[in-house]
């Protein structure tokens, strides 16, 4: 994997005030793996992706997406980026289509090109029944497929989404698995979820935060050595493992594969 | 350049799309004819020109051109989707031009809209075609500096009812420092320059010259110092609120 390093976060920080919701969180990540972004609500899972996307400034640290720092060429980032923001915003009073076309045209394609982007990440997402419909009026499960079309549309190298199953019946949360499944060999995909099955479902690789700071970063299969996935998840994000963990200078941080703790 | 246009479009589209646009261009039909005909008593003037259609223009937008503002951020920010355009490779400032450029045209098409006027004072008499364009042009002017003022106080609050009355308060206080009231209540203990400051800063000032039928160079760009100062704070608005 360390060949063609395509998301890299180096000691980053993001402070509110006093508040710090993400602490000197560092890991890169390479085509073709999956991450499953995991920690309680309030982790700052969202925040980290905020900042990659480059939505929020960066208090401390640095993030790349493909070579390209997000701060000081975040378009060039921002290209190579397809981002499903939590919750899916969509305009609602645009039909799908209208709001599909929008979003290509922002990214710089036009005229047929354009089309034929639009197209392909309608055929993928199967919404050529709801495109013309006002994207208010539809339901939930495609107003996120809806959210995804529009992340995928440019085909990214690096495709970032917060909670992506979040409120989907179980049918759609199979759809949108499988779909993150297909598209993974050929990019780098980054999943926040707090769902841990999730993880072991689609991901080859997990991190997990918690109060900000990194707790597990390694493959499923270690975490699932840690004991059943619920109770090794409450142990590593209880207040008292990290406290114990920063004294200990963040020792569970096992490098994928290889190493095993 | 192209990413502002593909902002503006969608953002015009969006206008179109809910029943405010239309409710807004006949209110502003509605109202604009009515104060020039009973409250500018524009038969009784017996003059073949439109001033007692423009004299009110500064009143009207006072609370119109808020109301056609106060969505522009506002809503982007109550429904999360500031998120997903402000991540779009597309610079900040040219989404805050895009938008403003929005609404800027869709006040334009509220002012050709008013064409019948300009038809009934041409055809009983004969105005000064010149003073009227000029009027026009000045009108349109003074739309975007209440634009730019609601636009960037829009970036403030996820609350478009907030928007609004943030920015028809500072509107008014824009208009109001131009009217002799104010001025009187300055004139006793204010030294001149402040006087003069208090007074150049008003839109109604600079708004008067230009129905007159001279665009004054200093009035332009007073009006365009507006929109850009506006703007400029608009940018730095939403960037320090992304976060909250």
């Amino acid at each position: 994997m360390a060949n063609n390093i395509t998301i890299s976060l180096d000691g980053l920080t993001k402070r509110f005030d006093s508040f710090t919701a993400v602490n000197n969180i560092s890991f890169s990540l390479g085509k073709g793996e999956v991450l499953g972004f995991l920690g309680p609500n309030g982790a700052g899972k969202s925040t980290t992706m905020k900042m990659l996307t480059g939505y929020l400034p960066i208090t401390q640290g640095r993030a790349s997406i493909c070579g390209y720092d997000v701060v000081s060429s975040p378009l060039s980032a921002q290209e190579r980026i397809g981002y499903l923001p939590e919750g899916a915003p969509l305009y609602g009073d645009m039909s799908s289509i209208e709001f599909l076309r929008f979003v290509a045209e922002v990214r710089g394609f036009r005229g047929a090109e354009r089309n034929q982007k639009v197209e392909n990440a309608v055929s993928k997402l199967e919404l050529g029944s709801v495109i013309n419909k006002p994207i208010e009026t539809l339901s939930k499960g495609f107003k996120r497929r809806v959210g995804f079309a529009q992340a995928i549309l440019h085909d990214p190298d690096v495709l970032i989404l917060d909670e992506p199953t979040d409120g989907l019946d179980p049918n759609q949360k199979h759809q949108v698995r499988s779909l993150i499944m297909e598209m993974a060999p050929d990019k780098a995909i980054v999943i926040s979820t707090h769902l841990l099955e999730e993880v072991s479902a689609v991901c080859s690789r997990a991190i997990i935060i918690s109060n900000g700071n990194l707790v597990f970063d390694g493959t499923p299969k270690d975490f699932a050595k840690l004991g059943p996935l619920d109770e090794a998840f409450r142990e590593l994000t209880s207040e008292k493992s990290i406290k114990k963990r920063s004294n200990k200078k963040r020792s569970i941080k096992t490098r994928p594969k290889k190493e095993n703790r | 350049m192209s990413g502002i246009g593909v902002i503006s479009k969608r953002e015009l589209l969006a206008y179109f799309s809910t029943p405010l646009a239309y409710v807004f261009i006949v209110i502003f039909l509605a109202l604009s004819g009515s104060l020039t005909f009973f409250m500018g008593s524009f038969f009784d003037r017996g003059q073949a020109d439109l001033n007692s259609f423009f004299s009110f223009h500064p009143w009207l937008y006072l609370f119109l051109i808020p109301a056609v503002a106060m969505r522009l951020w506002a809503e982007e920010r109550k429904t999360g989707t500031i998120e997903l355009l402000l991540t779009l490779p597309i610079a900040d400032w040219q989404v805050v031009v895009g938008k403003f450029l929005a609404a800027w045209l869709f006040i334009a098409i509220s002012l050709v809209l008013t064409f019948p006027l300009w038809i009934t004072v041409n055809w009983l008499g004969q105005p000064d075609n010149g003073v009227i364009l000029a009027s026009y042009i000045g009108s349109f002017i003074m739309a975007g500096g209440y634009l730019a003022i609601g636009s960037c106080l829009s970036a403030l609050t996820k609350n478009q009812v907030i928007a609004f009355i943030l920015s028809a308060v500072v509107c008014f206080l824009f208009l109001m420092s131009g009217v002799e009231i104010v001025q009187a209540f300055f004139q006793p203990w204010a030294p001149n320059y402040i006087l003069d400051a208090v007074n150049s800063l008003s839109f109604l000032t600079h708004f008067n010259g230009i129905i007159r039928g001279v665009i004054d160079f200093r009035d332009v760009v007073y009006f365009a110092s507006i929109i850009g100062v506006f703007l400029y704070v608009n940018a730095i608005i939403i960037n320090l609120k992304k976060g909250s």
